[in-house]
This record gives C-alpha cells, structure tokens and sequence, in this order.
C-alpha cells in the first residue's frame, strides 16, 4: 500500500513545499519569520482537515461537495447552542460541551444522510453532495439570516488563538492528533484496507464477502464528522460563528486531495499526500498576500496548480500502464 | 452438498433464468455449459449471494437458504472465481487473497482492527506454494500482474478458502495451454479434498475432460443433464444449440 512510486511522489511534493516557500522568501525576507510559518498552518488548518474527509471519500471512487457547507452548518449550529446556553444561565462547561456535541452532530446527520442517498436510492456521490451543500448552506443562512453569531465566551477564541512552544495553537495540535488517527486507520486497519478495496474494484469487493454499503455509509459519515471538527475549529480561531465560513472550501479540499497524488477514479491516496496538498495551497494563499498579489489571483493560481497536478499524475499512470 | 430447486430470475421484462434446478455433490465436478445469455452467469450469482433468486431457493446441506449477500454464502463455505469482476488491482496480491478475511494483530491493536501484514504474507506464501501456484511477489499490485497470473491469484484464492462449494466461472478464459493445464489440475485437487466444484465454461473440451456431470442452460431452461463419461461434446453442442443440424440450416436459408 505504501507503493515505491508514491514515497516518490511525496519526496517531491515535500521539495515543491520547500521550494515554494524559499521562492516567497525571496520575494520578501518576513515570509520566513516564523510568526508567518506559523500563521500559515494555523490558517491551513481548517483545508487540511476537510482535504482528510475528503481524501476518505475520493479513494472509494466518490466525492463529497458538501465538506465545506458542513463546515459552515455545524460551525454556526454550535455556536448558536453555545450563545443560547451561556445566555440563559447554565455552566460554561456544559455549553461549550453542548456546542460541541451539536456541531459533530450536525456534521453526522448530513453525512449519514450522503451515505445513504448514495447506497440506499443510488444517487452519484456527486448530486447526492451537491444537493447537501445547498441544503446545508441554506440551513447556515435560514439560522443565521446572514449575520454572524456573536456573544461567544472569550474562552472560546482564547483557546482557539494561544500560541504556546512559540508555533502550535489547539487547533494545529487537534489537527495533528486528528490525522495521526486518520492516517493510522487508513493505512494500516482493516477499515482503510476496505475503503481502498472498494475504490479499486467495488464489486470484487462486494464478492469478497465486504459489506460495501455499510462501508460507504460509514466514510461519508465519517466525513461529515471531521468536516464538523474543523467547523469547531473556525469557530475557535474566529471566536464567532460565521455563516460564509466554508463557503467554496470544498474546491481547496479536492485540490489538496489531488495534488497530494490521489486519483478521483478511486483507489489510490494518502493522508499524508493530502496534508502535503493542503500545506501547499495554505503556502501559496499566505505567500501571495505576503508578497502583495491582489487576492483575487489566489483562485485562478490554485486552479492552474490541480490542472498541473493533475496532468503529471495520469502522465505518470500512462506511463506505468505502457 | 447445493442443490438449486425451481430458481427464477427477471431483470425488468427479461427473463434471465426459469426453473432451474440441479445439485452438485462433495467430491463432484459439475461443467455448467450453454450460449451467451443462457444465464450461466446469472445462476452463478445466485449461488454466490450477488444476486437473490426471483423464485425458488437453494438448498445447502440438506437446508433451504437464500443469500441475503456474498458475505452470507462464503461465510457457508461456498467460494466463487467471477468472471468479470475480477480482484481490486491496486492491492497486493496477498491483500487481495486476504480480502474480507483479513488477519488482525493480535491483542489490543487487533481488537482496534489493525491488520498483521506479515502474518498475512507469511500464511499466503504457505498457501501459494501447497496450492502450487507460482508468482513473483506476493506485495507487487495486482495490476501489474499478466492476465494469467491475475486468475492464478483469484483461483488461489478461492481454493485456499473453499471448504464446501467451489464455483468457477470460465476460469481458463485467456490462459495459455500451460497454463489452463494448471488450473485443471487445481481443480482436481480441490474436488478430491472432497469439495463440490461447479465449472462455468464455454471451452467444452475442458469440460469434458475434467466434470462427472454436465447441466445444459439455454434461454435460462436446463435443456439437459448428462453424465460426462455416457455423452459426446456433439451431443453436449446439440443440447447447447437446441435444434438440429437440420434445422439450424433451415432457419439461415
């Protein structure tokens, strides 16, 4: 599973990290300052935990549009529980706890709701998402009216802000944890061996006694799980809840997926190729604020690098099948 | 051992199997023949659990079943090589033997549903090897591997896990005379380990050189049973064509 070609391919990404970022160094010296390296990862976190749900997904052949409307919902769902809560008299602890329970919840229901529209009424993984991301996204706004939810304790921002051993913040640490589990289980359990059996070839997989319904169901819930951690997570960095929060985030989290050298034929991926994706989206995004780039350039650059990306990789798989 | 009473199968207002019944017995070779479309495949999928049957049931050890999913008729012991669906090709080859089986570490870690890798590619070297089939390495993808060598693999696996009802759906498709050789002779190893082989095959000389009985589908009907030894592959291609020689001639005319 960890094929010789796909070491190599994360030597080089790794090295296009590091080369991106000596070229914005070069351009202006405070790139390097490791207050920004720091602010890079802090940013990224929220592409990197939505490019792990998203990496689940794309390696069982399907794909999920509804990673950054999640985001969006449960962020603003807990912080609408957490308000309610503090407001009305009852512990801190029991509020934030109440809060976080709704955004998970919240992220399970969708997912579990993708799962089964897609196993159960045979939906493309594809409508069934798109059509969740404007449930989703509607729901955000219905709740909010568009205006974002303030009146949250300071604790939750101090807590989503700290820098402590000079570069981490809760929410990289929780990030950290978050894809050492992810990666564990993927790469080495039986339930990532399935996952990657039902992208290579669903009916040997059917045929080789895997329930692959269930299996499926499970990944777009646990997607709309980890979507809703790194909801909690915007809202601690935040410290509101903000209806536009996640909005086109999907698109980053297929990019980084991509780039980290998964294929959306199914089969092939790793966590590790995706937090390497989203690092490099995340370099770029600060790298051109920093250099000065009018921000509306980010996109179209971000669009060019799947494009490339994408090319190499089946250049590469041509190659292999020649 | 698995005997089929009365299965029908429709898609939509096709009727792709009507009252088909046989059995095949431990120890026994049963060849499986007919045209494109008789429904071979489709009687395959109903042993194996991918499809249920529309009527009728399957009897196994002497108990009326239905398979609600593969996962129910290998947990029986009934093992199926398909034809088209073939093994997950960005996997090793032991991950694919191992697939839905696989071994866990043991304690805590396995409980988790970690995977013993090394057990894995031990256990699959020894099964390989007293199976007899040989392949370069155990850990390159499937897809990488020659088609022969890919049937190799799904043929190890089946038999290295069948305990009660193998089925083999054209399973010398594509080889070369070496080996189909080989997959003959693995074949006869199984059935004399005392477990019921049905063969799917359009290759009749195959067929008669390795079944006890022969079923005849044609339009999704058992046209005709024999017994391989008392019968002729002309006879078996007249059962197959359903009409006489003279017939057919008139018909193109």
């Amino acid at each position: 599973m960890f094929a010789r070609p796909q070491a190599r391919q994360q030597i080089l990404l790794t090295a296009c990290l590091v080369g991106i970022i000596v070229i914005f160094g070069c351009f202006n010296p405070r790139f390097f300052n490791p207050d920004n390296l720091s602010s890079i990862v802090q940013d990224a976190t929220e592409t990197i935990l939505l490019a792990f749900a998203e990496t689940l997904v794309i390696i069982t052949g399907g794909i999920d549009l509804s990673v950054g409307a999640i985001l969006g919902l449960s962020g603003i769902i807990g912080s609408l529980i957490l308000v309610a809560l503090t407001t009305g008299g009852y512990g801190l602890v029991l509020a934030l706890a109440a809060g976080a329970a709704g955004a998970m919840l919240t992220g399970l229901a969708i997912g579990l709701g993708n799962g089964l529209m897609i196993t159960r009424m045979r939906v493309t993984p594809f409508i069934a998402t798109l059509a969740m991301l404007g449930i989703a996204t509607g729901l955000t706004f219905v709740l909010t009216n568009g205006v974002d939810v303030s009146g949250l304790p300071s604790v939750v921002a101090t807590w989503g802000n700290t820098v402590f051993l000079r570069v981490l913040t809760v929410p990289v640490v929780a990030t950290a944890i978050i894809g050492i589990i992810v990666g564990l289980y993927l790469h080495r359990s039986q339930f990532g061996r399935w996952t990657f059996a039902i992208g290579s070839n669903a009916r040997a997989a059917r045929g080789a006694g895997i329930p692959v319904s269930r299996h499926l169901v499970k990944i777009y819930v646990y997607s709309g799980l980890l979507s809703a951690a790194a909801g909690i997570l915007v809202v601690m960095r935040l410290g509101t809840g903000s209806p536009l929060e996640g909005t086109n985030d999907e698109l980053n989290a297929i990019a980084a997926v991509v780039i980290g050298g998964a294929s959306l034929f199914g089969g092939v991926g790793t966590i590790f190729g995706s937090l390497l994706g989203a690092l490099i989206i995340g370099t770029i995004v600060n790298g051109l604020i920093v250099v000065g780039v009018q921000p509306y350039w980010q996109t179209v650059i971000i669009g060019i690098i799947i494009a490339v990306a994408v090319m190499l990789q089946e250049r590469g798989r041509a190659r292999e099948l020649a | 051992m698995l005997s089929l009473k009365n299965i029908g199968k429709r898609f939509g207002s096709l009727t792709a199997l009507d009252d088909v019944a046989f059995r095949v017995d431990a120890g026994e070779v049963v060849g499986l023949v007919g045209d494109n479309g008789a429904g071979k495949s489709t009687c395959v999928k109903i042993i194996s659990g991918m499809f249920q049957p529309g009527s009728g049931h399957i009897e196994f050890d002497g108990k009326p079943r239905v398979w609600a999913s593969p996962h129910e008729a290998l947990a029986a012991g009934i093992e199926t090589v398909y034809q088209d669906v073939g093994l997950a090709s960005h996997l090793s080859v032991d991950a694919n033997i191992f697939l839905g089986r696989e071994m866990k570490r043991p304690g805590i870690l396995g409980r988790l549903g970690f995977l013993d890798n090394a057990g894995m590619r031990a256990a699959a070297e020894v099964d390989t090897r007293r199976i007899g089939i040989r392949l370069p390495d155990l850990g390159a993808s499937v897809g990488d591997l020659s088609g022969g060598q890919r049937q190799a693999v799904a043929i190890a696996r089946s038999i290295s896990w069948a305990r009660k009802v193998l089925i083999l759906d054209e399973p010398t498709n594509h080889l070369g005379v070496v080996e189909v050789e080989e997959v003959l002779r693995l074949i006869r190893r199984v059935r004399d380990h005392g477990v019921a082989v049905v063969l799917v095959s359009h290759t009749l000389p195959h067929v008669m050189a390795i079944t006890d009985r022969i079923v005849v589908l044609r339009l999704g009907r058992v046209a005709a049973q024999r017994i391989t030894r008392e019968t002729t592959t002309a006879e078996i291609v007249h059962d197959i064509m359903g009409a006489s020689e003279a017939e057919i001639t008139a018909h193109t005319r």
